[in-house]
């Protein structure tokens, strides 16, 4: 069943267009990883996904059963939050925020569900601790628990590894694999087209060319091994 | 000296000026907490020197009420402040400098060309850096500025979670189902009343220090959004009524000794700080 149907999506900024006629569809289960090229509109996408940005022209629709407010999403890094004064409690807590509706506090319930997903990324034991003082895998995790509270379904990563080392971007992967197994959904951007080959189910490449299929359509094809060799030469 | 202080305590107004003070830098300390973190710390600044032009401008009306006029122009200014600041035809920072320097220069101009008093530096002077006037209010001006305090930190408490989650994360928070656009505003405009409110107190060209003094010095020591929020509320009133004291004891200027006693706190704060870092490693 589909989850996200894009079809003639055409996106960008204010007026500029970045993509035009968009067409691909997510599934419940998928784990769909968006590559490209820095400044080829990944993140334009995800926002324009999330309704954070208006489409220009085209279409999302999303699946019967799925909520506005069920996406959960982890964005990038801001300036802001470098130094920012937070416990991680409070952190993944308003990711809860979404079920609250007019409701000003959170009730146990929510509080529940945040204890476990805290839990789930193991972070139970930071809980008191300030965000600013966690490595940069243990803020990822805090980010994803927090996204996990305000979704069972869907989940938008926009460059979950960045800036991470090896180890814990791996450590990043195999947790998100493990919440794909568990039957949430993943739409992923990437730059890592390596860990995108081994773990998606689905790519989306958009560029100047856009190629949309299974992950071993786009091994196979042109720009798929274009990329990939590319990416090689690169690292 | 406690003697002394007892024996003006005795009088009302010596009280009233302390209540005001108090709540009114409570509310500004709690705002300043998000203003900060949100980098938005010049908006203040910029407000209330659109706050000093309005008074000038209804000074000129010669209007028995200042308030009817000053209160819109500042949440006015507030609103196209921040619109400004998120589409960056003209950028935020830039903007904010020029509508709070234009607007400081036309209330001069205007209190200097339309004045009716014989005492128009006094006059200016008391409007920039606050007055003796704090000593001077009316009950009806004391249950006014209590009544917007306390309608400040009721919508503070009452929206504290989403304050939370759309200064953190913006983004994440409009993904999820809350409009931070309407948050935004929502503070913007809180901020302007808190302005408008708090000149009395420490005049317009200190106002900032109110936001932003307790909010830094309790973000040198406390590690959550809630105990920064608290201990700057506690900061902000310990600060302004022990400062209103010295004030009161020591004949200084009210606004500026409150603004010093901050400045301090701020140190103290920040050699804690260090402390409590160099024992943690």
């Amino acid at each position: 069943m589909a989850l996200i149907t894009v079809s003639d999506l055409t996106f960008g900024y204010d007026s500029r267009k970045i993509v035009e006629n968009l067409n691909f569809s997510v599934s419940s289960g998928d784990y769909l990883c968006i590559v490209g090229e820095n400044g080829s509109g990944k993140t334009t996408l995800m926002k324009t996904l999330l309704h954070l940005k208006e489409p220009i022209s085209g279409e999302i629709l999303i699946g019967s059963g799925l909520k506005k407010n069920e996406i959960g999403y982890l964005p990038q890094h801001t300036a802001v939050q470098k130094d920012f004064p937070a416990s991680v409690w409070e952190i993944v807590l308003s990711g809860c925020q979404g079920r609250c509706g007019l409701r000003p506090f959170y009730n146990k319930d929510d509080k529940n569900i945040a204890l476990n997903n805290m839990e789930r990324m193991g972070i139970t034991s930071l809980a008191s601790r300030s965000y600013r003082e966690l490595s940069g895998g243990q803020q990822q995790r805090v980010l994803l628990a927090r996204a996990l509270c305000a979704t069972r379904k869907l989940i938008l990563l926009d460059e979950p590894v960045a800036g991470l080392d090896v180890k814990a971007a791996s450590e990043m992967y195999k947790l998100i694999a493990e919440l794909n197994n568990e039957g949430i959904t993943i739409i992923m951007i990437s730059h890592d087209i390596a860990a995108a080959a081994k773990y998606a189910s689905h790519i989306l490449h958009i560029g100047r060319t856009v190629f949309y299929g299974s992950t071993e359509e786009y091994l196979s094809s042109d720009i798929g091994c274009f990329f990939l060799s590319q990416q090689k030469g690169v690292s | 000296m406690f003697e002394n202080l007892f024996s003006y305590l005795e009088f009302p107004f010596v009280r009233y000026a302390l209540i005001t003070g108090v709540m009114i830098s409570l509310c500004s300390s709690l705002l300043g907490v998000t203003l900060v973190l949100k980098r938005f710390s010049f908006i203040g600044d910029g407000l209330s020197h659109v706050a000093f032009g309005a008074i000038a401008v209804a000074s000129v009306f010669n209007l028995s009420n200042r308030m009817i006029v000053v209160m819109p122009i500042t949440v006015l200014c507030a609103v196209l402040l921040l619109k400004t600041g998120q589409n960056a035809k003209i950028k935020g920072d830039a903007a904010i400098a020029m509508i709070s320097v234009g607007s400081l220069a036309l209330g001069y101009l205007l209190m200097n060309i339309f004045s009716t008093s014989s005492n128009l530096s006094g006059d200016v002077c008391s409007t920039l850096f606050g007055s003796t006037s704090m000593l001077t209010l009316s009950k009806s001006e004391v249950i006014f500025s209590i009544i917007l305090s306390a309608a400040v930190i009721l919508i503070f408490i009452f929206f504290y979670n989403r304050i939370f989650a759309v200064t953190f994360d913006e983004e994440f928070a409009s993904a999820s189902g809350t409009i931070a656009k309407n948050y935004n505003l929502l503070i913007a405009v809180v901020t302007a009343v808190i302005i408008v409110i708090a000149m009395k107190l420490v005049g317009s060209l200190l106002i900032s220090a109110l936001i932003v003094f307790p909010a830094l010095s309790s973000m040198r020591i406390f590690k959550s959004f809630k105990s920064v929020t608290i201990f700057s509320a506690v900061i902000a009133a310990v600060c302004s009524c022990s400062g209103m004291i010295i004030s009161v004891l020591a004949g200084t200027p009210v606004g500026a000794t409150i603004v010093a006693v901050n400045a301090a706190a701020f140190g103290v704060c920040w050699l804690i700080g260090i402390i409590i870092g160099r024992s943690a490693k």
